[in-house]
C-alpha cells in the first residue's frame, strides 16, 4: 500500500485506504515520540525546506520537529527573512530553493491552490501547511489520529466544528477527512461565517450550540478572528462568546463527556472558556503531540516513495 | 482583388439569405452574386464547397490593451488574432493607460487599426463613460463619437453610482449609442476570486456572489426604464437570474440588449478546481445552472450577441497565486469553434443565428451600417468551415498572450479565411 500521489495536498479525494495508511503510520511513530532517544534514519540525507508565507509558531515548529526526527537536513523560511518582500513572485523563489537540490518542500500560504501551484512549478514532493482557507490537510489527520486514539474509530462518531467555517482550512480537510473515514460531521456558527452550500458536503448546519450539544461526541473548536468582525461579519467578540463559545456550563448540561479539541492558538474565553481548554475532556495536547507523529508519517510516506 | 467564391452557403440575415452561391468579387465590392457563376481565369477560384460564406464578424468586446499595456497585447497582435479567429472587427476596451476618455486616445486607437494587419479588421474603440473610468465626471462623448468611438464603458470596473449612471444613459442617448455595463455592485464582490457556491466552498476561496451581478442590472433596469430614449448593453452576462431579467426587461421592450462570452456557456467553476489561473476571469464562471440558462437565453433571443471578453495577460502575470492572479483570458481564435461545438453541433443555436450573433445583432446594437450580401454592397466576409476538427494549440495563438483554458481542447468548426477593404486572408 502506497499513497497516490507524491504530494499532500488536500484530504479532499483521498480514500480510506490512504487515510488509515497515514494513521496506521503515525501510531508507530508516535510511540517513538516516547523512547529517550527519539531520531529515527529514514530521511537521511533528504533535504526538507519549510516555506512559511504567512506567520505560524506551532504548525512550522511540528514540521521543524518531525523532521528532524526522521533525520531530514532543514531549511525553514519565513516570509519577514524572505526574497518574497523585494517582490519575487512564488514561483521563482520555488524555483530557486529548488535549484539548491531539495527533496521536500512543505508550504504554509494564505492564498487557496498556493501548495497546488508550487507542485506544478518543483519537482519536490510538496506538503501543504495551510493554504488559504482551503485545506490544512496535516491539522485534519492529527485530528482524526487524535479521536481515533480516544474513541478507538472514528466510524458514526460524531463530530462538530465549531465557529468560522467560511475561512478555515482546518475546517475543510476535517470535513473532508473524517466524512471518508464515516464519521459524522455537524458545522455550528454563525449563519455569516458558514458558507454558502456546504450541506453539499455531507455535512449538517446547526446555528445554537444548544441543538448540537445533544448529539455530538466531540467539538473541534476553530479560532475566532477579530478582524471578521471589522469585515462585517460579526458584531462582537463578546456576544460571539455569549452565543457560539463553548463553555463547562452550557456542555454540562449534555450529562455525558464530550471531548473538546482546538486546532490552537486558543482565544481563551472568547470561542473557548479556560475551564473547559484545560478541563479533563480536552484533548488539545495531545492533538499538539499527535501532530508531530502524523507529519513524521506523511513525511516518511512521501519520502520513501522517491 | 478578384476572387470567385464558389459553391458556398450563403448566410445573410440582414436579407434574409441561406442558400448556396457564387459571389464574384471586384476591387472589395460584390460584382455578381447567383448560381453557379462562371468568371474569367483572372478570378481567383476559392473552392467553398460545404462552407459558409457570413457578413464579416465583428467582436464588440475585445482587450487591446494599447496604449498602455503592449507587453500583453498590440493593436497589431490583436488584430491578427482578429483576422485569424474569423473576425473582421473588432470593439476595443477603454481599459487602457491612459484611458480611452479623450479624443486623442480614440484617434491613435483607430488610426493605429488601419496601419497594422494592412488594415484588414476594422478597431471601433468603445470609449470610456467617465473620465478616467473612475466613475466621477462624464467623459466628453460628443468628442469621442467625432473621434470614432461606437459605445461607451467603464468596463473592467462597474459604473457603479447610480446617480452617474442615469447621468452617462442620458447623455449617451444623444448619440443612440449604448452604455455598456460591466454589471457588478462592488460592495459585494470585494477580494472575491470565483463564483461563490459550493464549489467555493469547497475550495475555501473567497467568492464573487450571482446576486452582485444582478443587483447591478436590476438597478439599470430600473434607471433604462426611468431615462427615455438611453440605451443599455449588458457585456459577459453570466447568471441565470440576470438572463431572466433581461428576458423580462425585453418584453416589456425596454431598450436592453446583452452579450455572452463562450467561456460562459462552456465551462462552469468546477474548472477553478484545478487552481488553474486560466479559470479566473470577471465575471466568474458560474454553475451548470447559470450555463444551461444561458443556452436558453440564446436560444430565445435574449441574448443578442457573443463577444469574447478577450482580456490577455503574460505568463508571469497569470503564474502566480490564485488570488493574486489578474482575471481574464484570450478568446479571439476559439470563439469561433467554442460557439459551434458548444451550440450548434448540440442544437442549442443554427448556423443562421450564430450568424446574427456574431454580425447582424452586434453591429446593430452600435450602429454600424449592415453588411448586406448583395451586388454592389463591400464585400466584407468571414468564412468557415462548420464541421473541421481541430485542436487548440496555444503555441500557435497570434496573440502576445497565451492565457486560455481551451489549449489541447477538440473543438469543431472554425473560420478558414476573412474579406474586408478588398483584401483577403486565408487560414
Amino acid at each position: 500500500m502506497k499513497l497516490q500521489s507524491r504530494h499532500l495536498l488536500g484530504l479532499e479525494g483521498m480514500s480510506k485506504e490512504e487515510l488509515t495508511l497515514i494513521l496506521d503510520t503515525a501510531v508507530s511513530f508516535r510511540e517513538i515520540l516516547d523512547r529517550p532517544i527519539k531520531k529515527v534514519p529514514p530521511l537521511q540525507g533528504k533535504t526538507v525546506v519549510n516555506l512559511f508565507f504567512e506567520s505560524s509558531t506551532r504548525t512550522r515548529i511540528s514540521f521543524e520537529l518531525a523532521e528532524r526526527r526522521l533525520s531530514a537536513d532543514v531549511v525553514s523560511f519565513a516570509t519577514a527573512a524572505s526574497s518574497v518582500s523585494k517582490g519575487e513572485t512564488l514561483k521563482d523563489t520555488a524555483r530557486n530553493i529548488e535549484a539548491m537540490k531539495i527533496d521536500m518542500v512543505v508550504i504554509r500560504h494564505s492564498a487557496p491552490g498556493a501548495a497546488h501551484f508550487l507542485s506544478r512549478v518543483v519537482d519536490a514532493n510538496v506538503i501543504n501547511a495551510g493554504d488559504g482557507g482551503h485545506e490544512h490537510p496535516t491539522q485534519g489527520l492529527l485530528d482524526m489520529f487524535t479521536l481515533r486514539e480516544k474513541f478507538g474509530s472514528l466510524e458514526g462518531l460524531r463530530v462538530c466544528l465549531v465557529g468560522d467555517i467560511s475561512h478555515s482550512r482546518v475546517a475543510r480537510s476535517n470535513i473532508y477527512g473524517l466524512r471518508t473515514m464515516g464519521a459524522e460531521v455537524s458545522v455550528c456558527g454563525p449563519k455569516t461565517l458558514i458558507p454558502r452550500d456546504i450541506e453539499r458536503l455531507g455535512v449538517r448546519v446547526y446555528h445554537r450550540l444548544e441543538d448540537i450539544i445533544p448529539h455530538v461526541d466531540a467539538f473541534n473548536v476553530l479560532r475566532i478572528q477579530l478582524e471578521r468582525q471589522k469585515s462585517g461579519l460579526f458584531p462582537s467578540l463578546r456576544e460571539y462568546h455569549r452565543f457560539f463559545g463553548l463553555t463547562k456550563e452550557r456542555i454540562d448540561r449534555a450529562g455525558r463527556p464530550i471531548t473538546i479539541m482546538h486546532p490552537g492558538p486558543i482565544n481563551r474565553d472568547v470561542e473557548l472558556s479556560a475551564d473547559l481548554a484545560d478541563g479533563e475532556h480536552s484533548v488539545i495536547l495531545q492533538q499538539v503531540t499527535n501532530g508531530v507523529a502524523i507529519r513524521m508519517a506523511v513525511l516518511y510516506l512521501l519520502g520513501a516513495s522517491n | 482583388m478578384k476572387l470567385h467564391l464558389k459553391g458556398g452557403r450563403i448566410i445573410d440575415p440582414v436579407s434574409g439569405k441561406d442558400e448556396m452561391m457564387d459571389v464574384l468579387v471586384l476591387d472589395g465590392r460584390i460584382e455578381k452574386l447567383g448560381t453557379s457563376l462562371t468568371a474569367d481565369p483572372s478570378f481567383t477560384v476559392l473552392d467553398l464547397k460545404n462552407k459558409i460564406v457570413a457578413p464579416g464578424f465583428i467582436d464588440m468586446h475585445v482587450h487591446l490593451r494599447e496604449p498602455g499595456y503592449e507587453h500583453k497585447e498590440t493593436i497589431e497582435s490583436g488584430c491578427a488574432a482578429a483576422a485569424a479567429g474569423g473576425f473582421t472587427a473588432v470593439c476595443c476596451m477603454p481599459n487602457t493607460n491612459p484611458a480611452i476618455d479623450e479624443e486623442s486616445v480614440a484617434r491613435y486607437v483607430r488610426e493605429k487599426g488601419r496601419q497594422v494587419c494592412d488594415g484588414i479588421v476594422d478597431v471601433y474603440p468603445i470609449a470610456a463613460a467617465t473620465k478616467g473610468r473612475q466613475g466621477e465626471e462624464l467623459a466628453p462623448m460628443a468628442e469621442l463619437v467625432e473621434a470614432g468611438a461606437v459605445g461607451f464603458s467603464d468596463d473592467g470596473s462597474p459604473i457603479a453610482s447610480a446617480e452617474m449612471m442615469r447621468r452617462a444613459l442620458e447623455y449617451a442617448s444623444m448619440f443612440h449609442l449604448p452604455i455598456i455595463q460591466h454589471a457588478e455592485e462592488p460592495t459585494m464582490t470585494k477580494g472575491g476570486c470565483m463564483n461563490e457556491g459550493f464549489t467555493s466552498t469547497r475550495l475555501g476561496m473567497p467568492g464573487i456572489p450571482a446576486v452582485a451581478e444582478e443587483l447591478m442590472i436590476a438597478r439599470d433596469l430600473l434607471l433604462l426604464r426611468y431615462v427615455r430614449h438611453a440605451r443599455y448593453h449588458v457585456a459577459h452576462i453570466s447568471t441565470r437570474g440576470s438572463v431572466e431579467m433581461v428576458r423580462t426587461a425585453k418584453r416589456e421592450d425596454l431598450p436592453v440588449t446583452c452579450e455572452v462570452t463562450p467561456h460562459h456557456f462552456t465551462l462552469t467553476d468546477e474548472a477553478v478546481s484545478s487552481f488553474d489561473t486560466n479559470t479566473k476571469m470577471n465575471p466568474p464562471l458560474r454553475t451548470r445552472e447559470d450555463v444551461d440558462a444561458i443556452k436558453e437565453g440564446l436560444r430565445d433571443a435574449t441574448i443578442d450577441v457573443i463577444a469574447t471578453d478577450h482580456a490577455p495577460h503574460t505568463i508571469d502575470e497569470k503564474e502566480v497565486e490564485y488570488t493574486q492572479a489578474p482575471f481574464g483570458i484570450i478568446g479571439l481564435e476559439t470563439a469561433i469553434g467554442l460557439s459551434i461545438t458548444e451550440l450548434v453541433q448540440t442544437n442549442v443555436l443554427m448556423l443562421y443565428q450564430l450568424v446574427e450573433k456574431f454580425s447582424t445583432n452586434p453591429r446593430k446594437i452600435l450602429s454600424l451600417p449592415a453588411i448586406k450580401i448583395a451586388e454592389g454592397e463591400r464585400a466584407n466576409f468571414t468564412l468557415i468551415d462548420p464541421e473541421v476538427r481541430w485542436q487548440v494549440d496555444v503555441a500557435r495563438s497570434r496573440s502576445k498572450s497565451r492565457n486560455t483554458p481551451f489549449h489541447g481542447r477538440q473543438l469543431r468548426g472554425k473560420a478558414i479565411g476573412i474579406i474586408n477593404k478588398g483584401k483577403y486572408v486565408l487560414f
